[in-house]
């Protein structure tokens, strides 16, 4: 018993981890979304500068951050999280609600 | 009636109607009718649930309201648009595995079962199926205004006929098919809403003469409209960003979507849905907005800002085309309505039904009532649309404030925090509500507190209110149990 709640903790401790993950990947999105929107659009519209097309607050804040986003979500997907088994060792087959 | 439009249109109808039958015989094979109809038997992998996560969130507002805010508001509402990049990965990240390994050994299959088991209390259970069905019915109805008001720009059919053909297609298939019927076809829909994006965001840059010509125009139209502050310069940095509370993080909260963070097979399967939906949402968000305000100097005059996107569409492509294309917001708001109803029902049946008036009904008796109170549902929402408030988003957005005041506490204390008892989240669910309530009123009559968002103060208070109160009201710390429950007893 002692032994399997050990284990318990330790995906616990895991799923903890990972949630800390997604607050520190939603607040960097926010610092880059805001940064660069605020920082480069505050200027009068005569006076951007224009990057591919798109002024350079819309291309750095929204279209650059976007895939930023992309690449370093999937970053931390590969090398961050971790595999583990959702159901309790002894339990392999299905769980269902209507049992019993 | 324009049939190159419609018959398009009709394929992808019919082709959602095939998918719901197969569906539901694949259900009659699996065991557990309960399981299956509203969960599908936690089996689904890293593609369907990603997809069915942004195709439940992706809605009439994003495909309609959205962009046509956009169309009026310039890049500024483009920005606060994008704030819901985080909800890609943010959800599954934080509900994340905890949330489906407690669910499992709870049986919880929708999120009031997870509340239910983690507070023990009836009060819980009955205010948040209270908030479910309140709030849910003003998201729901915002659907179903869209979706009519959708057939209606496509076929010339009457308001009420378009609703009446609307109601009609997705309660047949949410009745036959259940949770497994809506996410397979909501995988094929958010797969038709990328690329339909992608195309009409191809097809309106190129109607305009290209981008630097496109902002030349803004520019001469209105030069607000390229800065972040809106048309007349009136959207300020902290109430853009509140959005990020919102459409944002606060997105885990919703029912509609948390449930789903318990859907899937193993943790395989949840990595690869944050990569997915991180980028289907970012494609989809980032696409249909820019659409909308690139449609202003190639569509001038469009009045009804929910019509812009049929408009454009109709516009810059052969009609043949607009109409697969058209079938995307279609498929968003399907999508979306198929998971409320279902949420709504299953909190009827069971939460109230099975809880409290017959813990011993038979699966053959589950499933008739299932179906019977998903009609009946569907049908009150028919007729709340009869009359239909002007702008959806505001009305869906009203929902979504409403259910994360609520929810948003008692769910991640109630995860990660084991001094959260019932007390706490009893009066957490109350001052949520409350303050989102009355706060909406204050901003209405006199303009935005502290120049932010409604959502945001309740959100904050509510947080303050649960802590205070599980501290005062103590409990001895929560263990969450080490096994199975049933199997545990």
């Amino acid at each position: 018993m002692e032994q399997k709640e050990r284990k318990q903790e330790w995906r616990f401790a895991i799923a903890n981890r990972e949630a800390l993950i997604g607050c520190g990947l939603a607040l960097f999105n926010f610092v880059w979304w805001f940064g660069f929107a605020y920082g480069l659009g505050s200027k009068p519209p005569e006076e951007y500068t224009y990057v591919m097309g798109f002024p350079a607050w819309i291309f750095y804040s929204l279209i650059l951050g976007t895939l930023v986003m992309f690449v370093l979500v999937a970053l931390v997907v590969k090398f961050f999280l971790k595999d583990i088994s959702l159901v309790d060792e002894e339990e392999t087959e299905k769980d269902e609600v209507t049992k019993g | 009636m324009n049939w190159t439009v419609v018959t398009p249109l009709l394929i992808f109808l019919i082709t959602i109607f095939i998918i719901g039958m197969w569906s539901s015989r694949k259900m009659s094979e699996a065991e557990g009718f309960l399981n299956d109809y509203f969960l599908g038997s936690r089996e689904f992998g890293g593609l369907l649930l990603a997809m069915t996560m942004v195709a439940t969130y992706g809605s009439a507002s994003s495909f309609l309201g959205g962009p046509g805010a956009a169309y009026t508001i310039g890049f500024g509402w483009v920005l606060l648009a994008m704030s819901q990049l985080a909800t890609g990965y943010f959800v599954l990240l934080i509900l994340g595995k905890k949330f489906a390994i407690v669910a499992r050994r709870y049986n919880a299959v929708t999120l009031i079962d997870f509340l239910k088991e983690r507070y023990q209390s009836k009060a819980v259970v009955l205010l948040a199926a209270f908030s479910i069905i309140v709030f849910l019915f003003s998201a729901m109805a915002a659907q179903w205004v869209g979706g009519a008001y959708l057939i209606q720009s496509l076929t010339g059919i009457s308001y009420i006929g378009s609703l009446f053909i609307f109601t009609v297609s997705v309660l047949v298939y949410v009745t036959i098919g259940g949770f497994r019927a809506v996410v397979v076809t909501d995988a094929v829909q958010g797969i038709i809403m990328v690329v339909g994006t992608l195309f009409l965001l191809a097809a309106v840059i190129i109607a305009g003469g290209g981008l630097s010509n496109i902002f030349a125009d803004l520019t001469a139209i209105n030069p607000n409209l390229i800065t972040p502050f809106g048309h007349d310069g009136s959207l300020t940095a902290a109430y853009v960003s509140s959005y990020w509370i919102l459409v944002g993080v606060g997105v885990v909260a919703l029912p509609q979507i948390a449930v789903r963070a318990m859907s899937y097979r193993d943790s395989k399967a949840m990595h690869r849905a944050i990569i997915i939906g991180t980028v289907v949402v970012g494609t989809l968000m980032l696409g249909m907005h820019l659409i909308g305000v690139f449609a202003r100097p190639v569509l001038p005059g469009v009045e009804v800002a929910d019509q812009v996107i049929p408009l454009i569409a109709l516009e810059v492509l052969p009609p043949w085309l607009a109409g697969i294309i058209l079938s995307a917001p279609l498929a968003a708001i399907m999508s979306t309505v198929d998971s409320l109803l279902l949420l709504v029902s299953s909190s009827v049946v069971k939460d109230v039904y099975i809880n409290y008036m017959k813990p011993k009904a038979t699966d053959r008796q589950i499933k008739n009532v299932s179906m019977g109170v998903t009609a009946v549902i569907g049908i009150v929402a028919f007729v709340l649309a009869i009359s239909p408030p002007e702008l959806l988003i505001y009305l869906n957005l009203f929902a979504f404030g409403g259910l994360e005041s609520a929810f948003m506490w008692p769910l991640i204390m109630g995860l990660y925090w084991k001094y959260a008892n019932k007390t706490g989240a009893i009066a957490s669910m109350i001052t949520g509500i409350g303050s989102y309530i009355a706060i909406h009123y204050y901003n209405q009559a006199y303009g935005d507190l502290f120049g932010v968002h409604t959502v945001t103060v309740p959100v904050f208070l509510s947080l303050i209110v649960f802590v205070v109160f599980s501290l005062i009201f103590k409990e001895k710390a929560y263990e969450f149990p080490t096994q199975n429950m049933n199997k545990g007893a």
